[in-house]
């Protein structure tokens, strides 16, 4: 693919898309906890949300100033700077992964003739940056929970250390195969790959549901969500916070859900490009939306697991799975 | 018999019936396979149906199960005891209490206290009533033991109020001489719920 043929990419478009993905992720972040309330209370047969405003669609500012008023706790013996940053690594990493992810295709802002390029900054080695930044973001958790001197703080950090670090591996390990396929690290390529309407998911559906488990577990949720398990840990690395602080966690937590919404979306499921009679916009927008309504009924759906399977689940099964598809991979491509 | 079989304190060693567990995987092949049927099995996807099913009755078929409570309010049933209610004399109006006293007598928390004297007309007539919320466990005995049918358990489980003292008077619990014609008759100690039938539904064992 030469980049040659697209339009120039200029400093004010790359702006106005960073502006674009912040305000609009951020929002979407507490629009999420809104969804999530919703679409959980319905699969249980309950109305969520209803009282503040129409459909209890006010319920998001009612939780920011609630977020935003209440106390700011340091508890005594923890270490107050780490305890203070931690919330920010997660909700800045988680935003900063979402820099290099095509969110929106290519568009021209018309009259003022300004190019908007679909990801804020089209780094060639795309998928490596959002997976360190991702694994960047897990040193929110872990220093949350050692910093607040707090035994289900610590066990949540330990869960932290464990989960993220092995899942890490399987993340990898099946993003690697259609890796080789596309040959590219850059989602525009991944995209670009799949413009024919063959999704890769037809090539890869092994690395498809691989990279679904473990970007559940590497996003926290259920069933992976051991880190904050509240039935077991109280609320494991975020036991000690309050407010603001404790909101950041979750911005971070939605961001990153819907990152890891972006990626099965443009490397499995065929990207922004148009697919039958459907603008390639609205068929991002579709799948994000649905990998992440698919977050959400999982959590409705499947109980926890342990984190001995947990491990079991990751080094046992998943990681050799994810080995045999890579081999095999590269048999039929080397055969092809 | 003698006494040994009794004096053995150490009832939790004996008698204990071993179920039929299924026996744990022995060798590679077998743990295996036992891996790859847990993995094949839709159980997963099961879940995920209910889920949207329930999803969709909720949504479309009006099986919303939410009662929106200070809006709605489900039946309450006639056994429940709550605040109580001194009812009146449907012919004449008059408050079917006689004074007798059983009620008081027989509170177990002591929380009635009441006073009686002559009236102009030399009968008996209750001068002072009051039922102590702070210390009433509405067990019941009080509407049990009276002759009169005249103090019941009511139906009014709204009791946040600035003060006890607004539910506990003889006047805040007699019917109110106008809704004499909606006064309830207490139903009895078996009465079921207005709305049992609707109640009724076959055990979920299977999903
Ligand atoms: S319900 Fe029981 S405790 Fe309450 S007033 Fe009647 S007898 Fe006393
Ligand atoms: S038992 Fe009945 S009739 Fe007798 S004092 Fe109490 S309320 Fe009145």
């Amino acid at each position: 693919m030469d980049a040659t043929i697209l339009p120039e990419v200029t400093a004010v478009g790359v702006i106005i898309k960073a502006v674009l993905i912040l305000a609009v992720i951020s929002a979407i972040a507490g629009f999420g906890t809104y969804i999530e309330r919703k679409v959980l209370a319905f699969m249980q047969r309950r109305l969520g949300p209803q009282h503040v405003g129409p459909y209890g669609l006010l319920q998001l500012a009612a939780d920011g100033i609630k977020l935003f008023t209440k106390e700011d706790i340091i508890p005594q013996h923890a270490n107050k700077i780490i305890f203070s940053v931690a919330p920010a690594i997660t909700a800045a990493t988680a935003f900063i992964a979402l820099a290099a992810v095509p969110v929106f295709p290519d568009f021209t802002i018309p009259f003022v003739d300004v190019f908007v390029p679909s990801i804020a900054s089209d780094v060639n080695v795309g998928i490596l940056f959002v997976l360190g930044m991702m694994a960047a973001g897990l040193y929110g958790p872990l220093l949350a929970g050692m910093a607040q001197s707090n035994k289900w703080g610590i066990i949540g950090s330990a869960r932290t250390a464990i989960q993220f670090l092995s899942y890490e591996v399987v993340t990898g390990l099946s993003l690697l195969a259609p890796i080789m396929m596309v040959g590219s690290l850059s989602f525009v390529d991944f995209n670009d790959y799949q413009s024919d309407g063959t999704w890769l998911v037809v090539y890869q559906p092994v690395a498809f549901v691989l990279f679904l488990i473990a970007g559940y577990a590497e996003t926290n949720r259920t069933p992976f969500d051991l880190l904050e398990h509240e039935a077991e840990i109280v609320s494991g690395y975020v036991t000690e916070y309050s407010g603001m602080r404790w909101g950041m966690f979750f911005i971070g937590e939605y961001a990153n859900m819907i990152t890891i919404g972006v990626i099965a979306s443009v490397v499995f499921l065929g990207g922004y490009n148009d697919w039958w009679i459907f603008a390639g916009w609205f068929m991002i927008l579709a799948k994000i939306a649905f990998s992440f309504f698919f977050m959400l009924w999982v959590r409705a759906a499947w109980p926890h697991v342990r984190p001995d399977q947990l491990m079991w689940l990751c080094w046992k099964v998943l990681m050799p799975l994810a080995v045999i598809n890579v081999v095999i991979t590269g048999l039929v491509m080397m055969a092809g | 018999m003698g006494l040994e079989k009794f004096k053995d304190r150490n009832v939790g060693t004996q008698n204990y019936i071993k179920l039929d567990l299924t026996h744990p995987p022995k060798d590679g092949w077998s743990k295996f396979k036992q891996v790859l049927s847990r993995a094949v099995q839709p159980e997963l996807f099961v879940g995920l149906w209910v889920t949207l099913r329930e999803m969709n009755n909720a949504l479309f078929r009006g099986k919303m199960h939410t009662t929106q409570y200070p809006l709605e309010k489900l039946p309450i049933s006639p056994r429940y005891r709550a605040i109580h209610d001194m009812l009146r004399l449907l012919e004449s109006g008059h408050y079917r209490c006689i004074g007798c006293g059983l009620c008081e007598k027989i509170c177990i928390s002591n929380c009635i206290s009441m006073d009686t004297r002559y009236d102009e007309n030399q009968r008996k007539e209750v001068s002072e009533y009051t039922i102590n919320f702070g210390r009433c466990i509405f067990c019941g005995y009080c509407a049990e033991v009276c002759p009169e049918l005249a103090i019941v358990h009511g139906g009014r489980y709204e009791n946040a109020s600035e003060q006890r003292a607004s539910f506990s008077l003889f006047e805040d619990m007699l019917t109110p001489i106008d809704n004499l014609n909606l006064q309830q008759e207490y139903q009895g100690f078996g009465a079921i719920s207005p709305n049992a039938d609707d109640n009724i539904k076959k055990t979920p064992l299977a999903y």
